[in-house]
Order: structure tokens, then sequence, then C-alpha cells
């Protein structure tokens, strides 16, 4: 009830890190590499959560986010021989300060505007991509070979094109965030964003600035959302455009809704399943996204707030 | 109770030339109001006389078309809403505006953390304390953990007050209070509001001349966005002009 975060949500969120880490010696190759890319972009979707999910703001352009991190990392490492944690730490700084730049902007607006400047500034990203092509390569992408994705520690070196190494750095990310996203949640920076969420005009008239919280929350999530960026380009080589696409703002938006906005684990809950639904449908037809189709509308027909989100409404009111 | 004012001493509240109007009409015209700190004001008027308004303006929800509003001698006539706040004066709105998913402990735990912060940092000890104080005061500690939205309405209206004092504002200014309310809830809320005006110096918007009377010490009349009368309930009462205005202006001429 009160602040805080109790001891059974600390063991739970630390259950789940036990078991994904046992995950990665039990699993055979290929669902770890699987896994590995589901924890990257549940880093992602957990970045967006924070918005829709707490303080309630609808973005539609987080590839924007993603696409920074990820372009942030890959060009330091292709034009300019960054190391891997340099690179990694220039992506988050250039997915928090665009989300500085962009939430000033676009939080001028609410509602559906807001959805639509934020879908307009992510196609400006994209565009931006394609438009310096000489650069990026555009759709094509640039490649970063395993000789730039290690890491130096004295003598013995870290390869990121390792799968054992790569699983262990995704679950050791995705730890880092979920468990500050947990203290966050239950801050009173998490309880200003849920009040704003719910009552904004009330929060104003209870002496919060309101726009420097929203602010705060997006910069926030433009951090976690660079962070996955910058981790997805380093750990699996590949820069393109396609990640600033339009389709990879809205993954992060039904990730989020099928797992259950504004509960901790339900962006990895909803990473995972539609990341397997995919990957289960493709192998049986090329129309999978009829298959895919069904499946979200049978989730939302019974976890109408996603599996986490209703699980929590009628069984266990202590979820975060 | 009330603070015996000097002529010379700093009032709690004062607007000089204040006016906003919507399109045509001027909703408050030029209005100077005055409040000592300490005592216990109701501002009456028939519907339209611009008593939200005004006290909108006070408050900053609205924006004046011109005029100044002093904050015990500090121009705060620039200053938005919640910096207002900060500064003192709380709110409670005229139609309940509460969080109705969250608890009666989140409702207060809102303000109490904002009080917190902005002396250092909202510690869960200090933060249970607070709550509970404000949730004392208004007798709803048995519903802590009841969805706002699940409260009955009179509880309601009382979680709005107690969000109000969880600020521990210089000013509380309550927007029709016991509208809604039952005449046993009425008595309760008179009964709070005295003891408020103990911490706080109270503004209150009200229809019911009985609580009007009970409580204020004095009484501001407004009419047509102006400031009609201002004396104490009884020269109130006596006034040719008020009488007029609530008793059928409209059959003067």
């Amino acid at each position: 009830m009160s602040g805080g975060v109790s001891a059974r949500v600390w063991a739970l969120h630390l259950a789940v890190i036990a078991a994904l880490l046992a995950a990665g010696f039990l699993l055979p190759e290929y669902h770890r590499g699987v896994f590995a890319r589901i924890l990257v972009l549940a880093v992602f979707a957990m970045g967006y959560n924070l918005l829709i999910g707490y303080a309630g703001l609808l973005s539609l352009g987080h590839a924007m986010f993603f696409a920074a991190g990820l372009y942030g990392a890959g060009l330091p490492v292709y034009h300019l021989g960054w190391g891997v944690l340099p690179a990694f730490a220039a992506g988050i700084a250039a997915g928090g300060a665009l989300a500085l730049v962009i939430g000033a902007l676009a939080l001028r607006t609410v509602g559906v505007a807001f959805m639509i400047v934020t879908m307009m500034f992510s196609q400006v990203v994209y565009l931006t991509t394609l438009y310096f092509t000489t650069w990026t390569r555009g759709e094509e992408g640039l490649v970063l070979s395993p000789a730039m994705r290690r890491i130096d520690l004295g003598g013995a070196a870290l390869s990121l094109s390792d799968p054992v190494a790569r699983y262990m750095i995704a679950l050791f990310l995705f730890s880092v965030v979920l468990l500050l996203s947990l203290r966050l949640v239950r801050s009173p920076f998490g309880r200003t964003l849920v009040g704003i969420r719910e009552n904004e005009e009330r929060m104003r008239m209870l002496g919060y600035d309101t726009f420097r919280a929203k602010l705060a929350a997006v910069v926030v999530s433009g951090l976690a959302c660079g962070a996955a960026g910058a981790a997805w380009g380093l750990m699996f080589g590949y820069v393109g455009s396609g990640f600033a696409s339009i389709q990879y703002s809205i993954l992060p938006l039904l990730w989020v809704l099928v797992g259950g906005a504004a509960t901790t684990l339900g962006p990895l809950l909803g990473t995972a399943f539609m990341f397997y639904v995919v990957d289960y449908a493709s192998g049986l037809t090329s129309a999978y996204l009829l298959l895919v189709g069904a499946a979200l509308i049978l989730t939302v027909l019974f976890f109408p707030r996603g599996v986490l989100g209703t699980m929590r409404e009628r069984w266990l009111k202590w979820l975060p | 109770m009330a603070a015996l004012a000097s002529p010379t001493e700093t009032p709690l509240i004062e607007t000089r030339a204040l006016s906003r109007g919507f399109g045509g009409l001027k909703a408050v015209d030029n209005v100077d109001f005055r409040l000592r700190a300490g005592e216990i004001r109701a501002l009456i008027g028939p519907n339209g006389a611009g008593k939200t308004t005004l006290v909108g303006l006070i408050c900053g929800r609205i924006a004046p078309s011109c005029g100044t509003i002093l904050f015990q001698g500090r121009d705060i006539t620039r200053l938005p809403a919640h910096a207002r706040v900060m500064a003192g004066i709380a709110y409670t709105f005229q139609i309940t505006s509460i969080f109705p998913k969250l608890s009666a402990y989140d409702n207060v735990a809102l303000p109490v953390q904002r009080r917190l912060l902005a002396q250092g940092r909202a510690r869960a000890h200090d933060l249970d304390a607070g709550v509970a104080e404000a949730l004392e005061k208004v007798g709803l500690c048995g519903r802590a953990s009841t969805p706002a939205g699940d409260l009955a309405y009179g509880h309601q209206r009382l979680l709005e007050v107690a969000m109000g004092l969880a600020l521990k504002p210089r000013l509380l200014i309550l927007d029709e209070p016991t509208q809604g309310l039952s005449d046993g809830e009425i008595e309760t809320f008179v009964a709070l509001a005295r003891a408020i005006a103990g911490e706080a110096t109270v503004l209150i918007i009200e229809h019911n001349m009985q609580v009007v009377m009970e409580l204020a010490q004095t009484i501001t009349v407004m009419n047509a966005g102006r400031i009609l009368a201002e004396g104490t309930p009884e020269a109130i009462r006596a006034d040719r002009a008020v009488q007029d205005v609530y008793l059928g202006g409209h059959g003067h001429g």
C-alpha cells in the first residue's frame, strides 16, 4: 500500500532473473539465441511501458529512441573505431538527449495529437537515417564485424559474438533495467506519474509541475530504449534503418499491451509471447500474420488488461 | 479565533483591479478583494456571479485579463498554479476531483509526498504518518485501502478536503464543499471547517446559507462579476442590495 518495495515483490523479481540465468545454461542453442534477443527487446518494451503504462502517455514514435541508441553506438564503432563500452554509453546518451528534445516539443500536445506528433518525429528520424546513406548505408545497414564487438578485459577479450556471453550480457542489461524500473515505479516519482495518468489537473492543483514530471518520464524512457538499441547493435552486429521504421514503434506497444501495461514484468512476458507466436506461426504458413492477429484477439478477449494486468486485477493485487 | 487585523497588516490575499472576461462576458470585473490571515471568509452570490472564477484566478487555474494578485504581499499574478500551491494556496474542486482508481491512502499520499519533497525527501515513514494524520482529521481512517471511486459521495468530498489539508496550506479554498451532502454530513463538515480554521485561513464558496452564517466571520457577496457587499453575517443579512439580489431583483422598477 505505502511506498517502498516489499520482500515478496523483490523475491518475485529475483526469482525471474534466477530462472532466466538457469535458462541460459539449460536452453538449447536456438532458443538461447532467441531469448537473448527477447531480453534486449524487453528492455525496449520496459522503457516504453514507463510512458504508456505509468505516465499514461501513448507515444507512437518510440522507434526513434531505439534507433538513437542503435546509431549512437553503431556509428562511432563503425566509422570512428570506438570500443564497445564508450559506444554503449554514447548510445544511451543519444537516446536520452533525443528524448529530452522531442519530449520538450511533443509534450505541448496531449492525447491524439501527442500520438501523431511523436509518430511524425519518429518518421523524421527514420528518413534522416535514409538521407545520410553515405554513413548509415540506409536499409542495407552497417554490419559490425566480430572484431569490432570485443571488450578487452586486461589480457582476455570478451567477444559479443559468442552466444553464451551474449545471453549473459543481455540478461545483465535486462536485470539492471528491470530492478531499476521496479524501484522507480515504487518511488515518489512513480507515484507522481500514476497520479498524472489518473488526473493531471488535480496533480497540478496539488502542487506538481506536471510538465517537468512528464518530461523526466520521457527522458528516462528514452534512456532505456536507447540502451536497448545500443545493446542490439553491439550484440547482434547489425545497424539498419529498418529499426527506425514505424513497425518498431508499434511493436513495443503490442508487447506492452499483451504483457500488461503498468506491470513491471509485463513487457518481458509480452515480448517473449509475441516473439514465439511469430516464430511458430511463420513456421506453419506464409500467412503467419493471420495467426498472429488471431492470437492477439484471443489475448485481448481473455486478458483485456494484458496477461499480468488482468491477473493483478483478479487475483494478485500485490503485483507491481 | 479571528485575528483582529490592524489596518496596516499585510493581507493574506489581495487582488487589485482584477478582471477576467470570457468572450464578451466579464466574469470578474475590476475586483479589489482582501482576505486577512486567520479568518473564515464566505464568498456567496447567485449563480454566474463570478465566485468560482475569482477563486480560480487566486489559485492560478485561470489567468487574469488584467489586474494584480498579491499573496502575503508578494505579487503572484504570473506564478503558475503548481507554484502557488507550493507557496501555500490549496484548492478543492467544486466538482469532486479525486483519483478514483487509486486507494484513499494513495489519494492523500500524493499531496503529502509533494509537501515532503519540497522539504527534502519523502521517506515512507513520514508519508504514512502524514496520510494517517490527514485521513484522521476527516474521519476516513478506516477507509484507507478503499479505492476512492468506491467511497460514498459524502466521503469523496471529505477525501478531497483531506487532500487539501495534507498540503498544510496557509489558505484553503473550498468551492461548494457541502453540495450534495446530507444534513448529518453537513454538520460533520461544519465542525471540520472550524477545526481547519485553527491552522489555515479558509475561503469558502457556499450556497447553503445556514452553513455560511454558522461559519463565516466575514461574508463577501458577489454579483455580476463585482463585489456587491462585504461585512459580518448580521450586516449582510440586513443589507438591502443583497436582499434584492437574493430575493428577486427582477421585481424592481
